[in-house]
C-alpha cells in the first residue's frame, strides 16, 4: 500500500509540473513511463498513462483540466470501495461518441461494456449468480462453450470514402463468428444450436445460417480476446446480407444493458428516431480478457456497441447543426446508477480553434486519444458529475457549423465491389482495393464466402495493381458443395503504395431447383460482403500499453504494435440474379417430359414386342354383324 | 482409299484449326449445348488449378472429370487443342476401319446366303452391292469429321471427343475380334461416363457370333467365353479404378464423377431432358424419378439384345444413340457420335417413314438453340420454357429417328426372309403391319 500511495504521490507532482510547464510534458511524459515501470505498480502507472495520453504536444491556449478530473473519479472510487458489499467482480461502463463528419453527417457511437471476472468455460463450476452481466447470454456462452462471440445487426452500407472508418465495422445485414473452446468435439452442432438460440435471443433470423453460408476463415478471423487460437476448425463465420434490421431486434439488445433503457446514455435509443438514419449498426461482442497489464487476473467482457450516421444535413433544411435531442429527441439527464463510468465524447479534432462551430454547453474537460491511426480530440462529458447537466439538469448537447469544414483526409484503406458482365450465363466479381497512403506498401487480408450457386472458377482469378499482375502470396481456397458449403476464398495481397488494386473472379450461375428460390426470385440473390482485413501503418505512434481507463472506443482492437493499425473493411454485398424456371408449370413439365420419355419408350416396345405380318382388313362392322345373325339362323354366311 | 482419308482428315483439321485461332472458339465453349457440367474444358482447367492450389479437386462441385483425364492434361494443357484434334482424328480413322471390316462381314454373309439360296427371289434389289458399300467407310468417316456438332464439340474442347475416341476404338477392337482390347477400351468408356456400360451386352453378342458360339445357356463354351469378357472387362475396370485411386490418394472422385451423373444435383440447361424435369420436380418425388430415368437408359439394352441378338453392330448403333438421348447431361458430341453410323445404314433409306420429317425437326431445333437462349438469357424476352421446348422436340426428333431407323432395319430384315412384294391371299397387294 505504501508503494502505491508514493506513485500516486510522484504521479501528483508530475502532473502538476507538466501544468506548470505545458511544453516540456513530452520528455515528462517519457519520465513518468520510466517511473511508473521502476516502481512496477500497476495501478500509478496507468493513471500515469492515462494522464500522459491526455497531454498533448499542441497545448496552445487552452487549459488541460483532465488531470484534476480523473484524479477525482479515482479517488471517488477509492473513497467508494469500503461501502460495497463485495469485492465488485463486475462492472459497468457506457460512452457515447459523437463525431461529426465531413459529409455534414453526425456519427454516433454507444459503447456500453460489462467486465466480470468469473469463468464461464470452468468445468464442474456453474455460474449461476448474475448481476450486471446478462443471464441469458452467460448461459449461451456456458452451455455452448463458446470463447468469443461476435454478432452485429446493420442496416445501411458505411461509405468508408465520405464517412472514413468506423470505431467497430460491421457489414450490412446480420453477420456472426464464434470462437468455439477447444474441448468442443461437436462444433457444427453446437453453432446450429447457437444460431438457433441467438435468433431467439434477438429475434432475428439467425436461424437461417447453416452449413451452406458458413465458412471457417483460415485467417481473417482472428480472437480479439485473451489467447491466441489460430486452429480455425473451432471459428464459424456467417452472414445474413438480406437481413432487415429494425425495431424488434433493438428491443432485445436493449434488454441486455444493465440499466435497460431506463437510465444512462440508453435513454437517447427511441427506435423511431435510431432507424431514422443512414446508417444503423447494433453489437455485441463478448470475449475473453486481461484485466490488467500482466493478465494476471481474467474477465469475460461484454461489449454492446450501437452505431448511428444521422443524416441531418438534408433534414435540416441546409442548416449544419444538431443537438441531442434533435437526433434522439431526448436529452440526457443522468448516468446509469449502475455504470462506473459514463460519458460523452464530443469528437472536435477539426476544430481546434472554435472556428468551425460552436458546441454548447461548453465543457473544461478535453481528452486525446489515439484512434484508428489518427489522434483526435474530444471534448468530454462526464455524466456522473453533477455539473454536467448544469441547472436544467439535463444535457443536450449542441453543436452549431460556423464554416464549411475543410476535405476529409482519404481513409487509407479503401475498398469496393461490383458484379460485371450481363446475362444470367456467368458473371465476374470485382474486389478495387484502394491503398491511399502515399509511400508505404501494406498487406491486406482479402475473404470472400461466395454461395454455391454461383459456382467461382479460380483459375480465372487475377490481381492486377497498377495495371501489373500482382501475385497473391497466400491462398486458401475451398471450393463449394453444391447445397452444403459455400466458396471460401482467403488471399493475402500486397497492396503498393497509392494504388487501385483490382481482383476479379468469374462465376457462373446456377440453375436451381425450383423450391430453391426465395420468394421474390427476379430480385434476385444477395452475396455477403468481401471482408478486408489489414494493418495500416499508423501516421502517428499507437500507443500499446494497456490502460484500464482509456476511452472504450480506442481499446476494442487490441494495439500490438505502435507503428500500425488494425482496420477491417467490409464491401457492398452483392446482389446477383439467377436464371429462373417457370415456377408456374411443374404439372406441365412434368407431363410433357414424361410424354417424350413415353413416346421413346412406346415406339421401341412396339417394334419390340410385335412382328410384320401381312395387313388383312377386318370386315365392316355392318358386315360382321349380319355374319353373327346369319350364323345364328344357319345360313350360308356373307363374304 | 487412304488418300481419301487422310485428305478428309486434313480438311477436318484446318476447319478446326481455323476454329481454334478465331475468336468463334470462345462463343463456342460457352454454349450449354456444346458443353455441360462433365466434360466443360473450364472445368478441366479449374480442376488443374485446384490440384496446382493443393486442394483437391472433387472437394468442390465445379470438377467432374474423372482422375485420368486429369492426369492426362496435367501433361498435356499446353497440348490441349491438339489432343482434341487427334481425338476426333483416331475416332474417324476407328469408326472408318469398324465399318469397313463390318461391311466385309456384312458382304461374306451375304454371298454365303446368295449361294445357299435362302433370299427370295424378289429380294434381289434389297442386296448391297461392293460398289455402293465401298465409299461407306469414308461417309462415315466424313460424318463424324465434318458434323458441325463433333466440330463445335471439338472446338469447345469438350472431354466429349476423348469419350468418343475410347468408345470408337472399342467398337474398332469388337469388329475386329480382340476380346482383350474390347474388355479394356470398354472398362476405359464405362469408367469415363459410366454409360457405355450398356455396350457390354452387343460386344459379347459380337465376340459369340464371331467366334461362331451360339448363345444357349447350357452350353458350356458360351459361358466360358462369357465369364473370360467379363472377367476382362472387370478385371480392367477395378486397374483402371484402382489406378485412380493410387493417383489421388481417395475415393472422392466416386460420389463426385458417378454420384454427380446419377444424382443430377446441376440442373444447367442442356440439350437433355433431366435439367428441366428436375427443376421443377417436386421433391418428395425426385428420388422416384431420379430412378426411373437411369433405368430408363440401362433398361432397353435387355429386350434390344434379345431382338438383334443377330445384328449386334446395329445393336451398338440402338445403344450409343440411347444413351446420348436419355443420359443425364448429354451435349451435341454424343448426338454426333451416333450420328457418324447413319451412312453405314443407307440401304435402310426406302424403308424410313419419316426422315424428312425429322431431319427438319432436328435441322429446325439445331438453329433454335442458340436463338431461345439468347432470348432468355440475355435478351429476357423469354423464359425457360422456350428453351425447355426446344429441347423437348429436339428429343423427340431424335427418338424418331432412331425408332425409324430401328424400324426400317427390322423390316428389311423381314422382307430378306419373306419377300419383298409381299401379296395376300386372294393375290391382291398386301401391306405390312406390325401386329
Amino acid at each position: 500500500m505504501a508503494a502505491h500511495r508514493c506513485g500516486l504521490f510522484l504521479v501528483i507532482i508530475l502532473i502538476f509540473s507538466s501544468l506548470a510547464h505545458p511544453s516540456s510534458c513530452d520528455t515528462l511524459e517519457k519520465a513518468d513511463g520510466n517511473v511508473g515501470e521502476k516502481q512496477g505498480v500497476s495501478d500509478a502507472h496507468r493513471e500515469v498513462n492515462a494522464d500522459g495520453s491526455v497531454t498533448g504536444e499542441d497545448l496552445n491556449e487552452r487549459q488541460w483540466q483532465s488531470t484534476d478530473v480523473e484524479l477525482d473519479r479515482s479517488d471517488g472510487t477509492e473513497d467508494s470501495e469500503p461501502f460495497r458489499p463485495a469485492p465488485a467482480k463486475d462492472e459497468f461502463q457506457e460512452e457515447l461518441v459523437i463525431r461529426p463528419l465531413h459529409s455534414g453527417d453526425i456519427y454516433a457511437s454507444f459503447q456500453f461494456r460489462t467486465l466480470w471476472d468469473t469463468d464461464f468455460l470452468q468445468e464442474g463450476q456453474k455460474v449461476s449468480h448474475y448481476r450486471l452481466f446478462p443471464k441469458s447470454l452467460g448461459q449461451v456462452l456456458s452451455k455452448f462453450s463458446v470463447r468469443e462471440l461476435h454478432i452485429s445487426f446493420t442496416q445501411g452500407f458505411w461509405r468508408t470514402m465520405q464517412w472514413g472508418q468506423p470505431f467497430i465495422p460491421s457489414p450490412p445485414g446480420a453477420e456472426l463468428w464464434v470462437w468455439f473452446h477447444h474441448t468442443v468435439s461437436d462444433v457444427d452442432g453446437n453453432w446450429k444450436e447457437l444460431t438457433n438460440v441467438l435468433s431467439g435471443i434477438f429475434c432475428a433470423s439467425l436461424n437461417f445460417i447453416d452449413l451452406t453460408n458458413t465458412v471457417q476463415p483460415s485467417a481473417s478471423f482472428k480472437p480479439l480476446g485473451l489467447g491466441n487460437a489460430t486452429d480455425h476448425r473451432f471459428l464459424r463465420y456467417a452472414t445474413l446480407p438480406r437481413e432487415i434490421v429494425c425495431t424488434e431486434n433493438l428491443t432485445p439488445w436493449k434488454k441486455l444493458l444493465p440499466c435497460g433503457s431506463k437510465a444512462g446514455l440508453a435513454v437517447l435509443m427511441k427506435s423511431e428516431k435510431l432507424f431514422h438514419s443512414s446508417f444503423h449498426s447494433q453489437a455485441v461482442h463478448i470475449r475473453p480478457v486481461c484485466q490488467d497489464d500482466q493478465c494476471t487476473n481474467k474477465a469475460w467482457e461484454l461489449r454492446q456497441t450501437l452505431n448511428v450516421v444521422f443524416d441531418l444535413y438534408t433534414s435540416g433544411q441546409g442548416k449544419r447543426e444538431w443537438s441531442l435531442f434533435k437526433m434522439f429527441s431526448r436529452t440526457l439527464t443522468e448516468a446509469c446508477p449502475l455504470a462506473s463510468s459514463s460519458k460523452v465524447y464530443v469528437d472536435i479534432t477539426d476544430n481546434p480553434e472554435g472556428e468551425l462551430f460552436e458546441l454548447s454547453p461548453a465543457t473544461s474537460l478535453l481528452s486525446q486519444a489515439v484512434v484508428l491511426g489518427d489522434r483526435r480530440t474530444y471534448s468530454v462529458y462526464d455524466l456522473t458529475r453533477a455539473e454536467t447537466f448544469g441547472q436544467l439538469r439535463s444535457l443536450n448537447l449542441l453543436l452549431r457549423w460556423k464554416g464549411e469544414s475543410g476535405d476529409m483526409l482519404r481513409p487509407l484503406l479503401h475498398a469496393e465491389r461490383y458484379v460485371a458482365g450481363f446475362g444470367l450465363q456467368t458473371g465476374e466479381i470485382h474486389t478495387v482495393i484502394y491503398n491511399n497512403h502515399p509511400y508505404r506498401a501494406f498487406p491486406v487480408l482479402l475473404m470472400d464466402s461466395v454461395p454455391w450457386y454461383l459456382q467461382l472458377y479460380i483459375h480465372t482469378l487475377t490481381v492486377t495493381s497498377k495495371s501489373r499482375d500482382n501475385k497473391p502470396s497466400y491462398i486458401h481456397y475451398q471450393p463449394a458443395k453444391d447445397r452444403h458449403r459455400p466458396h471460401l476464398l482467403e488471399m493475402l495481397i500486397q497492396l503498393p503504395p497509392h494504388s487501385m488494386t483490382e481482383v476479379t473472379v468469374q462465376f457462373e450461375r446456377a440453375l436451381l431447383k425450383w423450391t430453391e428460390y426465395t420468394p421474390d426470385p427476379n430480385h434476385g440473390f444477395y452475396v455477403g460482403s468481401s471482408v478486408v482485413s489489414a494493418l495500416v501503418p499508423s501516421m502517428v505512434a499507437m500507443n500499446t500499453n494497456f490502460t484500464k481507463d482509456q476511452p472504450l472506443f480506442s481499446s476494442f482492437v487490441p494495439v500490438k504494435e505502435e507503428s500500425s493499425y488494425f482496420v477491417r473493411v467490409y464491401t457492398e454485398p452483392l446482389l446477383v440474379n439467377l436464371p429462373t424456371p417457370d415456377f408456374s408449370m411443374p404439372y406441365n413439365v412434368i407431363c410433357l417430359t414424361c410424354t417424350v420419355v413415353a413416346v421413346g419408350y412406346g415406339s421401341f416396345y412396339n417394334l419390340l414386342t410385335r412382328t410384320f405380318q401381312v395387313d388383312e382388313p377386318s370386315p365392316p362392322l355392318a358386315k360382321r354383324l349380319a355374319n353373327l345373325v346369319r350364323r345364328i339362323r344357319g345360313v350360308p354366311l356373307l363374304t | 482409299m487412304a488418300a481419301p482419308l487422310t485428305l478428309l482428315i486434313i480438311v477436318a483439321v484446318t476447319i478446326r484449326a481455323v476454329l481454334f485461332r478465331s475468336s468463334l472458339a470462345e462463343l463456342i465453349s460457352e454454349r450449354v449445348e456444346v458443353v455441360s457440367p462433365l466434360n466443360a474444358w473450364k472445368r478441366v482447367v479449374e480442376g488443374l488449378a485446384l490440384l496446382d492450389l493443393g486442394v483437391s479437386p472433387y472437394s468442390g462441385d465445379v470438377f467432374h472429370e474423372t482422375p485420368l483425364v486429369i492426369y492426362l492434361f496435367h501433361f498435356v494443357v499446353d497440348y490441349a487443342e491438339v489432343v482434341f484434334m487427334i481425338a476426333d482424328g483416331i475416332t474417324a480413322v476407328a469408326l472408318y476401319l469398324s465399318i469397313q471390316t463390318y461391311n466385309k462381314n456384312v458382304f461374306r454373309k451375304q454371298k454365303y446366303a446368295l449361294e445357299s439360296d435362302r433370299y427370295p427371289a424378289d429380294c434381289l434389289e434389297l442386296l448391297r452391292s461392293p460398289k455402293e458399300m465401298f465409299y461407306i467407310p469414308l461417309k462415315v468417316a466424313m460424318f463424324y469429321l465434318l458434323n458441325p456438332f463433333t466440330i463445335l464439340s471439338c472446338v469447345a474442347k469438350s472431354t466429349c471427343g476423348l469419350n468418343n475416341a475410347i468408345i470408337a476404338l472399342f467398337i474398332l477392337c469388337t469388329l475386329k475380334g480382340s476380346a482383350l482390347l474390347s474388355g479394356i477400351f470398354l472398362a476405359l468408356a464405362t469408367y469415363q461416363s459410366i454409360y457405355p456400360l450398356t455396350l457390354f451386352a452387343p460386344a459379347l453378342l459380337f465376340l459369340l457370333q464371331r467366334l461362331y458360339i451360339p448363345v444357349n445357356l447350357r452350353r458350356s463354351s458360351f459361358w466360358f467365353f462369357t465369364l473370360q469378357y467379363v472377367f476382362i472387362y472387370v478385371g480392367s475396370l477395378v486397374v483402371i479404378t484402382g489406378l485412380s485411386f493410387f493417383l489421388l490418394g481417395s475415393w472422392d472422385f466416386i460420389p463426385s464423377v458417378y454420384g454427380f451423373i446419377f444424382s443430377v444435383p446441376d440442373l444447367t440447361p442442356n440439350i437433355g431432358l433431366f435439367w428441366y424435369f428436375f427443376a421443377e420436380m417436386f421433391e418428395h418425388f425426385r428420388l422416384f424419378f431420379i430412378c426411373v430415368f437411369q433405368i430408363n437408359v440401362f433398361f432397353y439394352t435387355i429386350p434390344l439384345s434379345i431382338k438383334l441378338k443377330e445384328h449386334p453392330v446395329f445393336l451398338i448403333f440402338m445403344q450409343i444413340a440411347i444413351i446420348s438421348i436419355f443420359k443425364s447431361y448429354p451435349t451435341v458430341g454424343d448426338v454426333a457420335l451416333y450420328m457418324a453410323f447413319l451412312p453405314a445404314w443407307s440401304h435402310l433409306y426406302r424403308f424410313l417413314r419419316n426422315i424428312f420429317l425429322v431431319s427438319c425437326v432436328l435441322l429446325a431445333c439445331s438453329a433454335l438453340f442458340p436463338v431461345l437462349w439468347h432470348l432468355w438469357i440475355y435478351a429476357g424476352s423469354a423464359n425457360s420454357n422456350f428453351y425447355y421446348a426446344i429441347t423437348l422436340l429436339f428429343n423427340f426428333g431424335q427418338i424418331l429417328l432412331v425408332s425409324d431407323y430401328f424400324y426400317a432395319y427390322l423390316r428389311r430384315e423381314h422382307h430378306l426372309t419373306h419377300g419383298l412384294y409381299l401379296k395376300k391371299e386372294d393375290g391382291s397387294e398386301a401391306t405390312l403391319v406390325l401386329k
